[in-house]
C-alpha cells in the first residue's frame, strides 16, 4: 500500500498562487508512491518546478521535449520491462502537449499499447506562453489567439474530444477528473498505475492567470464546471463507459461569468445566442454519459 | 554481406536492449534484419515499430535514460524530422549511437546519396564516423559505443556510410564474434539513471545564469570524445588488427602536389584515380576524414603540411556561402597562416556519379587555381 | 556547486526557494471551529498546511495567501488577513 501521508512534491516551486496543476503534481505522487518515474513535457508544470537545480520533484523524473513525453515513456517502460523493474512508468503533460503537438507521439504510444499512464492536467489553453488556444480550449474561450472582439466571440473550435479518441486506440481504462475532488484524483491515478496496459487520465485543473478568478477559487471553478455540466467526471475501462458523476445541473452562466476568459459574453449585455450554444454543448454532455440526477416528482 | 546486414550485425554484437526505428531508404535494411534476429531470438531485445522519426529517437532517449544501450537508424529527412530530438540527447548527454545511411535532402525528392542529411547537423553535439567501406563502417560501430559511454565523454554518435554505395552492395567483411565484442565492449554503466531508488530530475530548464556553462561542459566533452575515438580505436587495431587510432586516413601525401580530402565512399575511388595520376607523373594525395566530429583540425593540419593545393570534395553543399562546401571552410580554418590554397569542389549530389576522370579534372582545376565551384553540372538543363 | 551535466539534479533545493516572500494576505485559523477535515491539508498547492498536534499550521516560509483553504475550509474555520509588515 502507498503512504499517502508523503509528500513527493516539494514547496517552493514556482506556481502561481492557487495553482491547479501544482495541486495535481502533488496528488499524482501520494498516489504513486515512490516506486515511480515521471516524463514531463515542456509546459508550465515543468517550468515552475524544474528551474535549475532547484527541482520540486522527488522522484525520478525526466523531461525532454514538447511533443514527445508519451514516446520517451515508451522508450523507459521499454527498458524497465527488459530488465523486469517495477517502476511505474506516469506521464504528466499539460493539454497543449497533449492535445496538439503531442498527438503523434501519443497515438503511437496508445498504440503499442505500453505499459504507462498519461494524465493530461487540462488548463485548456497554453498556459506557460501567455495563454494560447490549444485544442483542448472551450468554444467562445477568449485566449491571446482566440481574443473576443467587435468579431469575435473567443474561441470558434470544439474542445476535441481526446479521451474518445484514445478510449478508441483501446486504451485499457480511459478517465477524467478534476482538482476539485482531490480523492477522486487519486483514486483513479491509483487504478490507472495499477491497471496493465496504456492508461489516460484528463484532470481539469483551472488556471486563475489565464481563466481569469481570484486564486483562492480554483477548486469552487472546477466545482462549477462539473455542476454545469461543461466537465464531466467519468471512467472507461475496455472501451465501455463504466461511471459518470451524477449531478443536480445547473446552468452554464454561473460558470461563465465567474472567468474573465468568458466575460465577453455578458457585456455589454448578456449574449443569448452564444450562451444558448454552450448551453447546448452541456446538454450534450449530461445525455451522452447520463449525469442528471433525476428528481422524484 | 550487404552493407547494412554487416551493420546490422554490428548492431546486434553491441547488444543493445532497445531498438527503435523508423523505416526509411536506404536504412530499411539494417532494421529489418535486426528485425529478423529479434523474432529469431539471435538478439535479445525490445524492438519497437514507432510511429515516426521523431518518436524513434525519443523511444532511444526513454530507454537510454533508464539505463540501457540502445541502437537507432536513420537517414536524410528522417533525420531532419528527429532534429529536434538530436539537439535534446546531445545536451541530456545520453550515449546514443546511430547509423546514418547517407542520403540527399528534399526538395527535390531524392533518394540517392550524398552527405548533406548528417553534415546538417554538425553543430548537434553528436561525434560523427564516416565510413569509407564495409569493413570500416562496421568496426566503427563498436568504436563508436565505447567511446560515447565512457563517463569522460557521454556523447551520442553518427556512423555515417553512403546510402545505396555502402548500404546496398556486397563486400567481404570481417564480423567480430560476440564474445570478442563482449572482451571490447563492456555492459553500459549510465552516470546519470531514472531510478526510484536514486531520484534524479534529467533535463530541467536552465536560465541565462546557467546555461552557458551547460554548453560550454558539453564542448569539452566533444573534445574529449576526440581523444576518446583514438583510444578505443587504437585498442580495437590491437584486439583486431585494424588500427583507428587516427581520426584521418592519409594516402600517397608524401611529396603530394596536390591533396584531396573527403569523407566515406568516394574515398576508393580517389585512391584509384591518385594511383593513375601518379603513374602519370602527377603527384596526387589524399587525406581521408574518419572523424568529422570533433573536427581533427591538428591532425589535417599536420597531415597537409606543405602542400601547395588541397582539393576538398564535397557531397554537400552549404547554400549562400561563398565557399560552397561545408567541409572546405573548416578545413581551410585548420590551415590558417599555412598559405595553402583549398578550394571547394561540390560532386556527387543526389546520388550523381563520380568517376575517376571526375578526380583528375578536379585536380586538374585546383592546379590552375580554379575551385569553390559545382563540379558536373549538366549545363545543357541550365 | 559545479553543473550536473544533461541539466540533471537531485531533490532537495527547490525549499532554497522561499515562496512565502510572494504573500499579500495570510491565513489565520479559529481551531474552536476546525474539525479536522483535512481539506486544507490535502488542497494546499505549497504543502504548506499540515495538522499536528491538534492544530493546524501554515508554513509562512512559503504559503502564497492564494487563499485556497480559506475558501474551501466547510466550516470556515480560515480567513485571510491582509499582513502587516
Amino acid at each position: 500500500m502507498v503512504d499517502k501521508s508523503l509528500e513527493l512534491f516539494d514547496c517552493g516551486h514556482r506556481a502561481c498562487g492557487g495553482c491547479g496543476p501544482a495541486m495535481l503534481a502533488r496528488l499524482m505522487l501520494k498516489a504513486t508512491g515512490e516506486n515511480v518515474i515521471v516524463v514531463a513535457s515542456t509546459g508550465c508544470m515543468e517550468v515552475f518546478s524544474t528551474p535549475y537545480p532547484e527541482t520540486a520533484w522527488k522522484v525520478p523524473w525526466i523531461h525532454s521535449l514538447f511533443e514527445n513525453a508519451a514516446a520517451v515513456a515508451s522508450g523507459i517502460e521499454a527498458s524497465l520491462k527488459h530488465n523486469n523493474r517495477t517502476e511505474k512508468v506516469v506521464c504528466i503533460c499539460g493539454d497543449g502537449a497533449t492535445f496538439d503537438i503531442g498527438m503523434l507521439c501519443i497515438s503511437g504510444a496508445f498504440e503499442r499499447g505500453h505499459d504507462i499512464t498519461y494524465i493530461c492536467y487540462d488548463n485548456e489553453a497554453y498556459m506557460n506562453t501567455g495563454i494560447q488556444r490549444s485544442g483542448a480550449t472551450p468554444y467562445d474561450a477568449s485566449t491571446t489567439t482566440t481574443p473576443a472582439g467587435r468579431m469575435s466571440t473567443g474561441n470558434a473550435l470544439p474542445k476535441k474530444d481526446l479521451p474518445q479518441i484514445l478510449n478508441a486506440h483501446g486504451a485499457s481504462y480511459v478517465a477524467t477528473a478534476s482538482v476539485a475532488y482531490p480523492m477522486d484524483v487519486m483514486k483513479k491515478v491509483e487504478k490507472a498505475i495499477n491497471t496493465p496496459g496504456a492508461c489516460y487520465i484528463q484532470v481539469h485543473t483551472p488556471c486563475s492567470t489565464g481563466w481569469g478568478f481570484d486564486g483562492a477559487k480554483t477548486i469552487e471553478i472546477g466545482k462549477q464546471a462539473i455542476e454545469c455540466g461543461l466537465w464531466v467526471n467519468y471512467e472507461m475501462e475496455n472501451g465501455e463507459l463504466k461511471k459518470a458523476k451524477k449531478i443536480l445541473r445547473t446552468p452554464v452562466d454561473d460558470y461563465l461569468k465567474a472567468q474573465k476568459r468568458f466575460r465577453h459574453l455578458f457585456k455589454p449585455e448578456r449574449n443569448a445566442e452564444e450562451i444558448a450554444k454552450i448551453q447546448a454543448i452541456a446538454d450534450a454532455n449530461a445525455a451522452k454519459y447520463n449525469i442528471d440526477i433525476k428528481l422524484k416528482e | 554481406m550487404e552493407g547494412s546486414h554487416a551493420v546490422a550485425e554490428a548492431a546486434k554484437l553491441c547488444r543493445p536492449e532497445v531498438v527503435s526505428a523508423y523505416p526509411i531508404t536506404p536504412q530499411t535494411h539494417i532494421v529489418e534484419r535486426l528485425a529478423e534476429m529479434v523474432a529469431d531470438g539471435e538478439l535479445d531485445a525490445e524492438y519497437l515499430c514507432v510511429d515516426s522519426e521523431l518518436s524513434a529517437l525519443s523511444v532511444c532517449l526513454g530507454s537510454s535514460a533508464a539505463g540501457s544501450r540502445v541502437y537507432s537508424a536513420t537517414s536524410s529527412q528522417g533525420l531532419m524530422l528527429m532534429a529536434e530530438v538530436v539537439f535534446n540527447v546531445a545536451g541530456m548527454r545520453q550515449p546514443i549511437i546511430m547509423s546514418i545511411a547517407n542520403r540527399a535532402l528534399g526538395a527535390p525528392l531524392s533518394i540517392w546519396n550524398d552527405q548533406q542529411d548528417s553534415l546538417s547537423l554538425r553543430d548537434s553535439g553528436w561525434f560523427q564516423l564516416y565510413g569509407e567501406d564495409v569493413q570500416e563502417m562496421t568496426d566503427q560501430h563498436f568504436i563508436a559505443y565505447k567511446a560515447a559511454e565512457r563517463h569522460d565523454v557521454l556523447l551520442p554518435g553518427f556512423v555515417c556510410f553512403d546510402g545505396f554505395i555502402l548500404s546496398h552492395t556486397y563486400e567481404p567483411v570481417d564480423i567480430p564474434t560476440q564474445e570478442e565484442i563482449d572482451a571490447y565492449l563492456p555492459p553500459y554503466v549510465p552516470y546519470n539513471k531514472l531510478d526510484a531508488k536514486s531520484p534524479l530530475s534529467m533535463g530541467m530548464y536552465a536560465t541565462p545564469d546557467y546555461y552557458m556553462e551547460f554548453r560550454y561542459e558539453t564542448d569539452l566533452a566533444m573534445q574529449r570524445a576526440g581523444n576518446a575515438i583514438s583510444e578505443v580505436g587504437k585498442e580495437f587495431g590491437e584486439m583486431f588488427g585494424r588500427d583507428y587510432s587516427m581520426h584521418t586516413e592519409s594516402y600517397r601525401m608524401d611529396d603530394a602536389d596536390v591533396a584531396f580530402v573527403a569523407l566515406g565512399s568516394i574515398c576508393g575511388t580517389v585512391k584509384d584515380a591518385i594511383d593513375e595520376m601518379r603513374a602519370d607523373g602527377i603527384k596526387a594525395g589524399l587525406v581521408k576524414i574518419r572523424t568529422y566530429r570533433p573536427f581533427p583540425a591538428k591532425e589535417i593540419a599536420h597531415a597537409l603540411a606543405g602542400v601547395p593545393k588541397v582539393a576538398v570534395l564535397e557531397k554537400n553543399i552549404s547554400l549562400g556561402t561563398s565557399m560552397k562546401g561545408i567541409v572546405g571552410l573548416e578545413v581551410k580554418d585548420a590551415l590558417t597562416g599555412t598559405g595553402i590554397d583549398v578550394y571547394s569542389y561540390v560532386v556527387g549530389l543526389g546520388g550523381r556519379d563520380i568517376r575517376k576522370k571526375d578526380i583528375r579534372a578536379i585536380a586538374a582545376l585546383a592546379e590552375k587555381g580554379e575551385g569553390n565551384m559545382f563540379y558536373g553540372l549538366r549545363t545543357e538543363l541550365l | 556547486m559545479a553543473l550536473r551535466i544533461g541539466a540533471a539534479a537531485a531533490p532537495g533545493r527547490a525549499p532554497d526557494n522561499k515562496t512565502g516572500s510572494w504573500r499579500v494576505f495570510m491565513p489565520i485559523v479559529d481551531m474552536e471551529k476546525c474539525t479536522h477535515c483535512g481539506t486544507c491539508t490535502l488542497a494546499c498547492p505549497e504543502t504548506a498546511v499540515s495538522d499536528e498536534d491538534g492544530e493546524i499550521r501554515f508554513d509562512l516560509d512559503y504559503c502564497k495567501g492564494c487563499g485556497v483553504c480559506a475558501n474551501e475550509c466547510p466550516a470556515k474555520a480560515i480567513k485571510m488577513i491582509l499582513e502587516e509588515n
